[in-house]
């Protein structure tokens, strides 16, 4: 969320100077720390439904392990004890497995809409969530167009529960628990310049075989969780109706309009009440009640 | 000055103190309807609070993962604080454009609005998972800048400062300390105008915080300008508060109010009225326009869409045509009727936006437990009570010479 921060911090200075200025600083440039971050690839060819990624998420994690299977005829849901979740889904070319978990935006609704910053983007890639800053409020569940903050409704110290990239592992330069004990290799872990012209390079290489779609290329204005599949991404039930900007631009109009109000209004009040007022005796009254 | 009121007849201690215990004292008859409903609502409504602090929040709400916000925040909150706009509009009208005959709405409708923005706060934190981490994005240790609701958190803990200050006066004269009133009068227009910015932004904020719900509110309800039609909306839904409000305290309270009072109400009314009807007009016609260009007209002939009308006809287009007659004819009860008419309205609003319109196409639907609803109404309940403490003491619908009769010069 750094780079959001920093943006709307600058704006805000610039705002005072130049109340014009706001609409050309509203366009999102490249961000030149977003090809750094980490991203991982589920190849959905590849995904044979094992379940492995779970347990070792569960595990990692201090989680109870899931009892439940893959079953085309069930939609498995995230919960707040379970941050990764395999779907068996039946398409046209035979049963396929999709992987649910935070998709790691590049600028996460999430991130934005959190007024304590207890909900934070990494610079390493990992949209991490901090318990002593939450307060609860579960704007970001509002806010995160993939719906993956789980929130602990029955617990009277509730957490929210979504996954973290195993964000200590990849600060000890280990990779993400799902990548490393998936045995069929349907999960690829890596710099998110590096993965998405993996991605790319697959498609190309055996067109027959995959959409021609990266999702999380641009969905959501790009995530550090990237899916290649077999089938469009919409048989498979993913949301295909995303904006392809960040989410947090959606806000920016009106967060840029604040400072202006700021300066603009009192000055403009104070000016209507010098004009409506009829002469200085009757407003010393009038400034009294009664 | 009305010589038969019952307060007019106590002797005022001389400590501060002892008249503070005295006043603290409940007068007039206990045995009302509205305190044998209220009171039991409210001790229900504490043992829910604390059922729902031991054992979370399920045991209580029917939030889902889906649905995470409810008929606390979507009603005691967002709601709320529309009708809560009031007071800034008043403000406005009287300290800004200098409508002076708008003044004996003033103080009770910034008392309203106090006590409505202090119970929304209230019940915010009885929704907040973690309470006790309110304090975070206070004391600066992790201000969350880009967030929406940072800024309406702070808008909203500013605007209850502005509004004690606004109203600090009146307690002076309670307490019968001319010096502090005639010190607090100076802050006045300060807060004033500090109270009407922060208003314009938290109330259009409120709207803003649903900006990033794309997709997951229904097209017909979700718009790039929703925070204008909320900053537009509370203004006509502060004005049918303060009009509504009105029309019963002129019953209740009739023993403080001289014989010229209902008149003058009416004229005050009629005039409020016309506000409303041209805010309701603007807001009216920019929803038109709002749907014609994001093509959601297709949706109309759905039930949501259906549900929709509902909503923009029956309680937007009826109630400005109503104002409108109201104030043609000069007929209080069609006034009365279209306030109510637009309250409701309002409810059904920003129900809709972060309620019934939010995730309109998950199943199951969020459909708030009894308990749930017992909550928000001891909120409110709660609020009343104070607010008719107040009345009943303070010098809010009235002077204070006519409150003690006597002596008090100033």
């Amino acid at each position: 969320m750094s780079i959001d921060r920093r943006e709307f911090l600058k704006t805000l200075g610039v705002a005072g100077a130049s109340l014009s200025g706001a609409s050309a600083l509203g366009k999102s440039k490249p961000e030149p720390d977003q090809e750094e971050f980490y991203a991982i690839l589920h190849d959905i060819t590849l995904c044979e439904g094992c379940q492995e990624c779970e347990f070792a998420c569960a595990a990692a994690n201090n989680l109870p392990e899931p009892t439940d299977y893959p079953d085309s005829e069930v939609k498995r849901k995230l919960k707040p004890d379970q941050y990764s979740v395999i779907n068996a889904v039946e398409t046209s070319v035979g049963e396929v497995y999709t992987k649910q978990q935070c998709m790691h935006c590049a600028q996460p609704a999430c991130a934005s809409a959190c007024l304590t910053q207890a909900m934070k983007k990494q610079k390493e890639g990992p949209v991490t969530w901090t318990e002593g800053k939450c307060m609860g409020c579960r704007y970001c569940m509002v806010s995160c167009p993939f719906d993956v903050p789980q929130f602990e409704f029955d617990d009277n110290n509730p957490k929210i529960g979504k996954c973290q990239m195993c964000f200590d592992k990849l600060k000890e330069g280990e990779v993400p628990a799902c990548v490393g004990n998936c045995p069929a290799e349907a999960l690829t872990f890596g710099k998110r310049s590096e993965i998405l012209a993996e991605a790319h390079r697959r498609i190309l290489e055996d067109p027959d075989s995959y959409v021609d779609h990266v999702y999380g290329e641009y969905e959501a204005g790009g995530t550090s969780w990237l899916n290649i599949s077999p089938v469009p991404f919409e048989e498979l039930g993913f949301k295909t109706d995303l904006e392809t900007k960040p989410y947090p631009e959606l806000t920016k109009g009106f967060l840029y309009s604040v400072p202006s109000v700021f300066v603009l209004w009192p000055a403009l009040l104070m000016g209507l009440r010098e004009a409506t007022k009829k002469d200085d005796k009757e407003v010393m009254e009038g400034a009294d009640h009664e | 000055m009305s010589e038969s009121a019952m307060t007019d007849t106590y002797e005022r201690p001389t400590s501060t103190w002892k008249f503070l215990l005295s006043e603290l004292k409940p007068r007039g008859n206990p045995w009302t309807i509205f305190n044998m409903i209220s009171v039991p609502t409210v001790i229900v409504a504490v043992v829910i609070i604390v059922i729902r602090f031991i054992y979370g929040l399920s045991a209580v709400s029917n939030v889902t993962q889906t649905v995470p916000w409810g008929l606390w925040k979507g009603f005691n909150v967002v709601t709320g604080v529309a009708f809560a706009g009031g007071a800034y509009v008043l403000t406005f009208m009287v300290y800004i454009l200098g409508l002076e005959k708008y003044k004996p709405l003033v103080r009770v409708t910034v008392l309203n609005g106090f006590l409505a923005y202090t119970f929304y706060a209230i019940a915010l934190i009885l929704d907040l998972g973690k309470p006790w981490n309110i304090i975070n994005p206070i004391i600066g240790n992790s201000f969350g800048t880009s967030s929406i609701l940072f800024l309406v958190a702070w808008h909203f803990m500013l605007y209850i400062v502005a509004q004690l200050i606004e109203f600090s006066p009146t307690v002076a004269e309670w307490l019968g300390s001319e010096r502090a009133r005639r010190n607090l009068k100076r802050l006045t227009i300060g807060a004033v105008v500090f109270g009407i910015t922060l208003s314009t932004l938290h109330q259009s904020g409120l709207g803003a915080l649903f900006l990033m719900a794309k997709g997951k509110i229904h097209p017909l309800w979700y718009s790039d300008f929703i925070p204008t039609l909320f900053f537009i909306s509370s203004i006509f839904a502060g004005l049918s508060m303060v009009i509504f409000q009105g029309s019963i305290l002129q019953k209740v309270f009739a023993y403080q109010l001289d014989k010229n009072s209902d008149a003058n109400h009416n004229i005050m009314i009629r005039g409020l009225s016309r506000v409303c009807a041209i805010a309701m007009f603007v807001y009216f016609f920019l929803k038109i326009v709002d749907s014609v260009h994001n093509h959601t007209l297709g949706y109309l002939m759905t039930p949501m869409g259906v549900w929709y009308m509902i909503e923009m006809i029956g309680f937007v287009l009826i109630p400005m045509l109503l104002f409108v007659r109201g104030v043609r004819l000069g007929t209080p009860f069609t006034i009365k009727l279209a306030s109510i008419m637009t309250l409701i309205g309002i409810v059904l609003n920003r129900m809709n936006v972060s309620v019934i319109a939010y995730r309109w196409d998950e199943i199951p639907r969020y459909i708030p437990t009894w308990m749930e609803i017992v909550v928000t109404v001891s909120i409110l309940f709660i609020q009343i009570w104070i607010f008719r403490w107040v009345l009943h003491r303070m010098p809010v619908l009235r002077t204070m010479e006519s409150m003690t009769a006597t002596s008090q010069t100033q």
